[in-house]
């Protein structure tokens, strides 16, 4: 197997996320998209380690999903205070800092 | 070696699918079974790469907890069930834009730097004891840090969804 081959997964991952992130309206869609790329860096950090010998990248891998999970608990309470101030989660409809 | 390498074709093919279908569907729960596709095909990459406690853990984490809480995100923000027309954003297309250009440069660069080297195959197969024993040895303050974070998010979470 190469190495590339998890690399390139895990980079069209990042770029599908990221395009999630940007274009979906939805504040529970974005918190996937980001997800989406979180997981992608993780491909990266397991594969690395494996190249390189070294156990730290499995570690690393484990920070990220734990806090992958605080953040996702975060901001689904922020979505729901959301909902529940506006009626709403179309995160294009929050613009309440623009001139 | 060859079996290794069909598999991770069937696999990568099918997690870069179900990526494309999360971000272009418009039922939002589908949206949430097709993320369970990319994670289940991410745990079973992990496996390929000899980390068998990241695949566990990535099964029990996100498939099992992080899902639970999106469902509960899209129930309780009463997300219509269905097709929902205005899934995405004006911007769609600079968005695309982006992530086109990002993930072009992001494969140039990859290609260029690692281009056909072959993953090390001498390398040793880390047990989970050996994953536990660098955690609580070398990064036992990043893992105390860790607790603190989990239980910061946790108050949070309490703290920002209550209804007073």
């Amino acid at each position: 197997m190469l190495l590339n081959q998890f690399l390139l997964l895990g980079a069209l991952l990042f770029a599908v996320g990221v395009y999630g992130v940007l274009a979906r309206r939805n504040g529970v869609m974005v918190l996937m998209s980001i997800e989406l790329m979180l997981n992608a860096v993780n491909l990266n950090l397991v594969a690395f380690g494996l190249q390189h010998d070294v156990v730290s990248g499995q570690v690393f891998a484990l920070f990220i999903i734990a806090v992958a999970a605080a953040e996702v608990g975060v901001g689904l309470a922020i979505v729901l205070l959301l909902y529940r101030n506006r009626r709403s989660i179309a995160v294009d409809e929050f613009d309440l800092m623009k001139g | 070696m060859v079996a290794q390498n069909i598999a991770f074709g069937i696999i990568a093919g099918i997690t870069v699918l179900a990526a494309l279908g999360m971000v272009t569907t418009r039922n939002i729960v589908h949206a949430a079974l097709f993320l369970v596709a990319v994670l289940g095909g991410l745990a079973a990459n992990y496996v390929l790469l000899a980390a068998e406690f990241i695949a566990t853990t990535q099964v029990l984490v996100y498939i099992g907890a992080v899902m639970v809480l999106f469902l509960f995100g899209i129930m309780l923000t009463r997300a219509p069930i269905g097709r929902i027309p205005q899934m995405t954003g004006a911007s769609w297309p600079v968005a695309a834009l982006s992530a086109l250009a990002l993930g072009g440069v992001t494969v140039y660069a990859l290609i260029d730097r690692f281009g056909t080297d072959s993953l090390a195959t001498d390398s040793t197969v880390f047990r989970t004891a050996d994953v536990s024993d660098s955690v609580f040895s070398q990064y036992i303050v990043p893992f105390e840090a860790i607790s603190v974070l989990l239980l910061a998010a946790l108050i949070g979470a309490v703290v920002l969804a209550r209804r007073d």
